[in-house]
């Protein structure tokens, strides 16, 4: 049997977009959130297990890597989330101006970060052939920087679309809001990987 | 032009919606125009419906099935005799690497993820998935992945290293040639695949299920498929990093297995184990929803204590990542290590001894009735708590160490699988083909085709155990005479045959039923769930008016009338995102239009992922395609003025 429709509510007057968690795409990049935080949890816990297999970390004769490049890094990317702050808070206030201001902002210290990251790969004192302590620590640099040159890319094409009239739809405003959101995601899981590159190499030898 | 805050705050324009005023056929001929695919090959490729995408998957899957099964076939015909040398040992082992390799990778989870594509929107009453170009590309990635292993399997360039790939076996050192290369690469397609349709089915459930369908009113194969796509989205990284590593360990010599340099082949099984430890429940809880919506369905009851049994789900679901070790038991563990994984593995037959207590409750207090998916879910019972009781046998560490590797284990997981995930799949699919197709399937080659395939399949797999107790191993293309090996041997191989023939009757039912079966009303069975309330075959905007919901069983619930919401634009793509656990109603989500975009992707990432098995420059070079094309994928056509819509 098909049924006759009951109409009951009206959903006419319900928003057509909306921030945070009342967005579909929040959801779906919370899951991809959840997949690369798997991934960089798995990778930790591959570190953790071949550092077992050694006497010290890293092992001699190969040094620690030089602390300067992947800390200059860090701080730029602690500082970053000021602007990426009053981003999210001027995507909020439907502030598209603001918006168009920022995001070249942003663009340019993901290109700094890229730069500085090319930096950090020089400065390991490992080659990723060396050993096993080599792979991982090569590995868990590999994997940030798909994530910034990810984000950094995304940042770029989110730039060049608010500046067309797109720009002027909320959706792309909850858009810049859920990159910004992003971005968040993008440093925070650099600081348990910056700690096991660069410190905890140092402080089991 | 007006400021984007002003233009969020203002009242709905006047264009035309769904309700009292817009209803029956005039309304179902605008919804067609804006939800059909567009005309012609193209608009086939570019298609987002998530019933085209899930149809894709399950038929794709079973042509896997076939592939993987002639294989079964083979190996079987091999080993009917002692000394036998039909195959020899090095094809042999190309053969039992991409029978497990197919069936685990591109059946087992595939079909469960096809089904659900297919069924979930319907089920939870909405017109499309969540990011359904995503699903799109999830589809093309697998038939990538798929073809990618099978053409060098063709090409003689097929893994011969089992399913699970363990180094130093599939390492640069003994796995010489790109055979090992092609299934790590077949991992990273399936891996992308598979995330990406879990990710599609997390957000659709959680944000877009029917006003009033709170959390506590979903039916349970809604539950299961939720589980199972936290659990894909938890466990596939694992896999997809391990193969990764072993590309690099081949590729650039990289050292992570490597024990030479201070690598550790074991971290390979635990990375692999993590994930496929998971992998058995991600292709089981699937098939306990199965079971669950035939249970109640054919019991004409709700099914009994749906807390317990939506629990059990969710408590298999966090179990599974607990276990991984026990496939690890003869590598040599710490004594606590021992005790602790025998005691989770026992552990979680205990959810899972529950759900079978609720459904056979079901069918007690019920009036049941034997059609083939009943039928179906009763072989599942049956075979499923023997592999059951054998995977607690097999959970106590000494027996495992006397067993490791032999065909008693072989006969666990074909019990397990088969009886718990492709019997249940069988009965899935007798019974949601009338909703695919509008006819539905002769019961009597059902029913002939059930029984064979049920007691084939105690002939074939029953004596792997006795086999497996002689010390038959796994993986080793013959055996000698004389060892009392020969007669489970050629019990198993008989019953094989009679399982395959089974399964062409079951693929000749399909086809001959899709022709000229009968037709089917729109609720055939007289189910109590949505996917129903819509007509067999559901139109490409599932439903004219969204269902609301206010109890488990809707359609039982309803008398002449449904009732529905109304007041979504039907000349745009338009969904109802509701809140995540009552499901209030929220806001009006525009829906993506068909885009060949996923695929144009595809072809880009697959260039990038097939070029990288021979130098690591493809990544850097092939990602510039792969960006454009997801650039050109999510940019929108034209502005879209939503807050005045």
């Amino acid at each position: 049997m098909r049924h006759e429709p009951e109409f009951a509510d009206d959903l006419s007057a319900l928003r057509t977009h909306a921030f945070s968690y009342r967005s579909l795409t929040w959801w779906g990049i919370i899951a991809f959130m959840v997949i690369e935080g798997a991934f960089f949890a798995l990778a930790m816990a591959a570190y953790f297990f071949l550092m077992a297999q050694e006497q010290e970390w890293a092992p001699r004769p190969w040094s620690p890597p030089d602390l300067l490049a992947g800390t200059l890094f860090t701080a730029v990317m602690l500082l970053s989330e000021v602007p990426n702050t009053m981003i999210k808070r001027a995507a909020n206030a439907y502030d598209v101006a603001a918006v168009r201001k920022l995001l070249p902002v942003m663009s340019a210290i993901g290109l700094l970060l890229v730069i500085i990251r090319g930096f950090e790969f020089n400065s390991l004192n490992v080659f990723w052939y060396d050993n096993a302590y080599g792979s991982i620590i090569w590995a868990l640099l590999f994997l940030h920087t798909t994530h910034i040159v990810t984000d950094w890319g995304d940042t770029l094409v989110l730039w060049q679309l608010m500046k067309t009239p797109h720009g002027e739809d909320p959706r792309r405003l909850v858009d810049t809001d859920e990159n910004a959101l992003y971005w968040r995601f993008v440093w925070l899981t650099w600081l348990p990987i910056y700690v096991l590159i660069y410190w905890v190499p140092r402080l089991f030898r | 032009m007006k400021s984007a805050a002003e233009r969020a705050k203002l009242p709905p324009a006047d264009v035309p919606r769904d309700g009292p005023n817009l209803t029956g056929e005039e309304l179902e001929t605008k919804l067609s125009t804006t939800w059909s695919n567009p005309p012609g090959f193209v608009g086939w490729l570019s298609s987002v419906d998530h019933k085209d995408i899930g149809r894709r998957y399950v038929i794709t899957a079973l042509v896997f099935l076939a592939l993987a099964g002639v294989l079964a076939i083979a190996m079987r015909l091999q080993l009917a005799r002692p000394d036998n040398d039909l195959i020899g040992a090095a094809r042999y082992n190309e053969i039992f690497t991409m029978h497990g390799t197919t069936m685990m990778f591109l059946f087992a989870v595939p079909v469960m993820q096809g089904m659900q594509i297919y069924l979930t929107p319907l089920m939870i009453g909405t017109r499309s998935n969540a990011f359904p170009r995503l699903n799109a590309f999830s589809y093309w990635m697998y038939l990538a992945g798929g073809l990618l292993l099978w053409i060098a399997f063709v090409l003689n360039v097929g893994p011969d290293v089992g399913w699970f790939a363990y180094p130093p076996l599939s390492g640069p050192q003994f796995g010489v040639g790109k055979r090992v290369d092609i299934w790590a690469q077949m991992i990273t397609f399936t891996e992308v695949a598979a995330l990406a349709a879990a990710v599609s089915l997390t957000a659709t459930i959680l944000k877009q299920k029917a006003p009033g369908m709170s959390l506590a009113r979903m039916p349970i194969f809604v539950w299961a498929t939720l589980v199972t796509s936290l659990m894909v989205i938890f466990s596939m990284p694992s896999v997809a990093l391990a193969s990764g590593m072993l590309l690099s360990d081949r590729l650039v010599g990289t050292h992570f297995y490597n024990p030479a340099e201070r690598g550790d082949a074991l971290l390979w099984q635990h990375l692999f184990w993590f994930f496929g430890h998971p992998e058995v429940y991600i292709i089981f809880l699937p098939a306990t929803g199965f079971v669950s919506e035939i249970v109640a369905t054919f019991s004409r009851r709700s099914i009994v204590m749906y807390p317990i049994v939506v629990m059990s789900l969710v408590a298999t679901g966090i179990l599974a990542f607990g276990l991984w070790v026990h496939h690890m038991f003869a590598t040599g563990l710490p004594r606590i290590g021992y005790s602790f994984y025998t005691a989770a593995s026992m552990s979680v037959s205990i959810p899972t001894g529950l759900q079978i207590f609720c459904w056979i409750a079901t069918l007690w207090e019920g009036r049941p009735q034997l059609k083939v998916p009943l039928l179906y879910v009763i072989g599942f019972i049956f075979t499923f708590v023997i592999g059951g009781l054998t995977g607690v046998m097999i959970a106590a560490v000494p027996l495992d160490l006397q067993l490791h590797d032999t065909y008693f284990i072989v006969a666990h997981f074909h019990y397990v699988l088969i009886g718990g995930a492709v019997f249940p799949l069988l009965g899935a699919i007798t019974y949601w083909f009338p909703k695919a197709t509008g006819r539905l399937m002769s019961e009597t080659l059902g029913k002939i085709a059930f029984w064979m395939i049920f007691l084939g399949f105690q002939l074939a797999f029953f004596p792997m155990h006795i086999a497996g107790i002689y010390g038959m191993p796994r993986r080793v293309y013959t055996y000698p005479a004389g060892m009392g090996l020969e007669l489970p041997n050629m019990l198993s191989t008989l019953g094989s045959l009679v399982v395959s023939t089974a399964v062409l009757l079951f693929v000749v039912n399909l086809v001959i039923s899709a022709r000229s079966g009968r037709r089917a009303a729109p609720n055939p069975w007289g189910a109590p769930s949505l996917e129903w309330a819509t007509s067999c075959p559901p139109p490409p905007y599932n439903f004219p008016h969204i269902p609301l919901v206010s109890s488990r069983t809707p359609l039982w619930d309803a008398g002449e009338k449904l009732p529905v919401v109304h007041g979504l634009r039907v000349e745009d793509r338009e969904l109802v995102l509701t809140t995540v656990m009552s499901a209030e109603p929220d806001v009006r989500e525009p829906s993506p239009e068909p885009s060949p975009w996923p695929l144009i992707g595809t072809v880009a990432t697959t260039a990038m992922f097939v070029c990288s098995i021979f130098s690591p420059w493809a990544v850097l070079v092939g990602v510039v395609p792969v960006a454009l094309a997801l650039t050109a994928w999510f940019w929108p056509k034209s502005p879209r003025l939503s807050g005045s819509l």
